[in-house]
């Protein structure tokens, strides 16, 4: 090989671009042609192109530390990872399958328990799970849907088979990155686009603001929509804002919102003006003051009152958090057959439950060998991998399974894919995860792939940005193109 | 619109408007500083101290900084971050205010601030101040400008831009009031007298900071003198920083808010703005210089102070207390 690539190593790994050393998978060809044109001083320069736009447009996060916050970027990496059409459509129809399951799931853990009661779930896993709100048992939510948008993490084994790692079914976040990697792609290698058949992502704003719109208290036809976020010092103020403005709706703070009679309203300069719906980027704990957290400044007082009188709906429903559990993501497959009668599309990954008394011995035997994670964390925090971990960090979580077996999973470590991205100078492998965003209203629709997130450290598997991850533009091929 | 949007729409542009006047006097004071003859350090304080006063810093001035020297007042002025009206500072709080906003500005706007803040914190910013201060003014004056017309060509002209015009007006009439009264805070150097060459270069130095002199001479050929300037500055009712055209956009931007005719009033703020924009277009000179001009200035100021609470009170009332952090400096 020469150019960009010469260097690459494809090791012992299932690698994106390609299928052995020197071998391009098909729907690459071009862009690898494209990149070996190409001189590392040029790819350097397009990099930094494609840096300040994002630092030029805000598009950053705000790492506190000492007086003042600094502003980051989150990572990009320039080299794609694409996705042929016939492959998404296995994994958008395998989506689609466990987000209807996983409503159907959260009806009946709010209404009659079937699940429950016919065996197939421990009543004490979701009694115990941590955002399980027993508050809300019976309570019917608009057009009967709970997680209106859910960002299911997939990564692909060795052989390449796409695998779920877990549901987000609360405030996923990230999309924005999505939607903003791709308009700087198209800066960055518009030539690119002209030869590949990339599927656009753009509709994205209008798929949401229809699902938000469509669960209006009463059907009402022209509902006022907002976007709830606690604010510019969240790091995802960023997306809250970026969606708002596509959207075109007001994005409002807790303190823009007050609540009368059981009816939301916001506080405008031509007085209250009511609230139908609130695509909230607040969670559970901290919207209502009155019921949840009551030392939260983020919410609104009297806002789960409206919610619960039907007033108002949130976007996702209180309570969701049952369902991404990541110990009911263990029953997510039994689920799937349990309430469509259909076997799984995309599988899970082996998941060991050590609130079993078998398999917490065969975990607690293997912790070197396992990844292990803590139920209710998210953003790679909790999180044990056996192989890079310290003898003291092995124990520490021995003893914390050993304390709460409810609140842990283990897991084989999966060596996640890698795909060729840009780091320190050099094209070399790095491990990918996919996060693809699902929203459900009138139709369940995805937009075209979702968020590549890349571990840019050598050799890490972790992909979370708070971990030193970055991410790529991840481009769906028109089915025509097909390899 | 929000009551916290249309807020932070005002501050937002009251924060640009600053940063430019503290730009403006600077430049301004920097070239005066180029005629001066006399370079003792005494002399060199004699010619600083007045931006402080207009400023109203002075006293966190002197808190940091152990004398009055032309660095140490543009390092103040211009970058320090612990000063809240500094040059970074205002656009850093501008900035903060239009990310709350940002569905309600264009993108353009949020761009070009936010080029302009990166640009100050160490996007060569100081570089540029390092090669030439007064360049380096002069530039941001340019982008600051920018700004205004990005402003008007991208935003839709409705409420939110109706109160960014009323920020920006109701600032710019402010820095007019201070500008003018800097005349007041120079002591002409002994055996100088009212109309000589000092005292006339001081007054051109006003019109400068105001980029008025082009505009003045039109009117009052080959002739400077602190009469004509103030009447220049406060009373011309066409140059778009003299107080009474401000006061006139003031009074519009509210009563476009509101929709209320121009002619009545139907809150606070827009009797208090029509009061001030009649006195303006009733008075003259003479009686201005018979009432004292300082203390004229003084006043309007504090009448713009009170439609600014008024405004507040009108739009904002819910608003908690805690999150008006934002005051007059």
């Amino acid at each position: 090989m020469k150019g960009l690539f010469k260097d690459y190593e494809v090791g012992d790994f299932f690698d994106e671009m390609f299928s052995a050393p020197g071998q391009v998978r098909p729907h690459y060809d071009l862009l690898y042609q494209r990149f070996q044109e190409m001189e590392v001083d040029e790819f350097e320069r397009k990099c930094a192109l494609a840096e300040k736009s994002y630092l030029n447009q805000g598009i950053t996060f705000t790492v506190y530390s000492g007086d003042e916050g600094t502003e980051r970027i989150f990572p990009f990496d320039l080299i794609p990872r694409i996705i042929p059409g016939k492959e998404w459509e296995h994994v958008e129809r395998g989506l689609v399958q466990r987000l209807t399951a996983l409503n159907m799931f959260l009806h009946d853990v709010y209404h009659d328990q079937r699940i429950v009661k016919e065996g197939l779930i421990p009543s004490e896993i979701v009694n115990s799970a941590k955002h399980f709100r027993p508050e809300f048992m019976g309570f019917d939510v608009p057009r009967n849907i709970y997680i209106h948008v859910c960002g299911t993490d997939l990564i692909r084994d060795r052989q390449g088979n796409y695998t779920v790692l877990e549901d987000n079914g609360r405030c996923p976040s990230g999309v924005s990155y999505v939607l903003e990697n791709r308009q700087a792609m198209k800066r960055v290698f518009p030539k690119l686009f002209t030869k590949y058949a990339v599927r656009p992502v753009d509709r994205y704003a209008q798929d949401l603001l229809a699902a938000l719109r469509y669960c209006a208290p009463g059907g009402n036809p022209d509902p006022t929509v907002v976007v709830l976020t606690p604010g510019i010092y969240n790091s995802a103020y960023f997306e809250h804002s970026f969606l708002a403005r596509s959207m075109g709706i007001e994005i409002v703070t807790g303190n823009d919102l007050v609540v009368q009679n059981s009816r939301v309203y916001m506080k405008t300069t031509k007085g209250l003006k009511q609230v139908d719906v609130i695509y909230r980027r607040i969670d559970d704990d901290f919207l209502d003051p009155t019921v949840f957290r009551k030392d939260s400044v983020l919410g609104v007082p009297g806002l789960v009152e409206a919610y619960s009188k039907g007033y108002v709906a949130l976007a996702n429903s209180i309570g969701t958090g049952v369902a991404d559990d990541k110990v009911t993501y263990y029953y997510v497959p039994k689920m799937i057959k349990f309430y469509l009668g259909e076997d799984p599309i995309l599988p899970n990954v082996d998941t060991y439950l050590t609130s079993d008394d078998t398999e917490r011995k065969y975990v607690l035997d293997n912790l070197e060998k396992l990844v292990v994670k803590a139920a209710n964390e998210s953003g790679g925090y909790g999180m044990l991998i056996g192989p890079h971990a310290t003898k003291e960090q092995v124990e520490k979580f021995r003893a914390a399974i050993i304390a709460d077996p409810r609140g842990y999973i283990a897991q084989p470590v999966i060596n996640l894919s890698r795909s060729p991205s840009f780091c320190d100078g050099a094209i070399e492998g790095r491990h990918i995860d996919l996060r693809p965003y699902i929203i459900s209203g009138e139709k369940t629709s995805i937009i075209p792939g979702g968020l590549t997130r890349v571990a840019l450290r050598k050799g890490s598997l972790v992909v979370n940005s708070s971990q030193g991850g970055g991410s790529k533009d991840t481009w769906v091929l028109d089915g025509e193109e097909e390899d | 619109m929000l009551s916290r949007v249309a807020d932070s729409c005002y501050w937002l542009s009251r924060y640009i408007e600053r940063a430019e006047t503290s730009a403006r006097i600077l430049d301004v004071n920097m070239q005066l500083l180029l005629d001066l003859e006399d370079s003792s350090p005494e002399a060199i304080q004699r010619h600083w101290q007045p931006v402080l006063a207009t400023l109203e810093d002075q006293e966190l001035f002197t808190k940091t900084y152990d004398t009055i020297t032309a660095d140490a007042v543009m390092e103040f002025v211009t970058f320090d971050k612990k000063n809240p009206s500094s040059i970074v500072s205002c656009i850093g709080n501008a900035r903060e205010n239009a990310r709350t906003v940002r569905e309600q500005i264009s993108s353009e706007m949020w761009e070009q601030l936010n080029r302009t803040y990166l640009y100050l914190r160490d996007g060569g910013g100081r570089h540029d101040f390092q090669d030439s201060p007064i360049d380096f003014y002069r530039r941001l004056v340019d982008i600051l400008h920018g700004f205004q017309g990005t402003t008007d060509a991208t935003m839709t002209h409705g409420e939110g831009w109706d109160f960014l015009q009323l920020g920006k007006y109701l600032e710019r009439a402010d820095s007019a009031t201070r500008v003018l009264d800097i005349k007041y805070h120079i002591l002409l150097p002994k055996g100088e007298q009212v109309g000589g060459h000092v005292d006339v270069t001081q007054w051109m130095a006003v019109l400068r900071s105001c980029s008025a002199m082009e505009a003045y001479f039109k009117i009052n050929v080959g002739h400077v003198s602190g009469w004509q300037v103030a009447e220049f500055l406060v009373l011309h009712d066409e140059f778009p920083r003299s107080i009474r055209f401000c006061v006139d956009r003031v009074d519009g931007a509210l009563h476009r808010i509101s929709g209320c005719d121009r002619a009545h009033f139907s809150n606070e703020a827009e009797r208090l703005s029509g009061m001030l924009k009649s006195n303006l277009g009733y008075t003259t000179i003479e009686s201005v210089f018979q009432q004292g001009l300082h203390q004229f200035l003084d006043q309007t100021q504090a009448r713009l102070n009170e439609i600014s609470a008024a405004a507040t009170k009108t739009y904002c009332y819910w608003m908690d207390e805690s999150a008006q952090t934002q005051v007059q400096a």
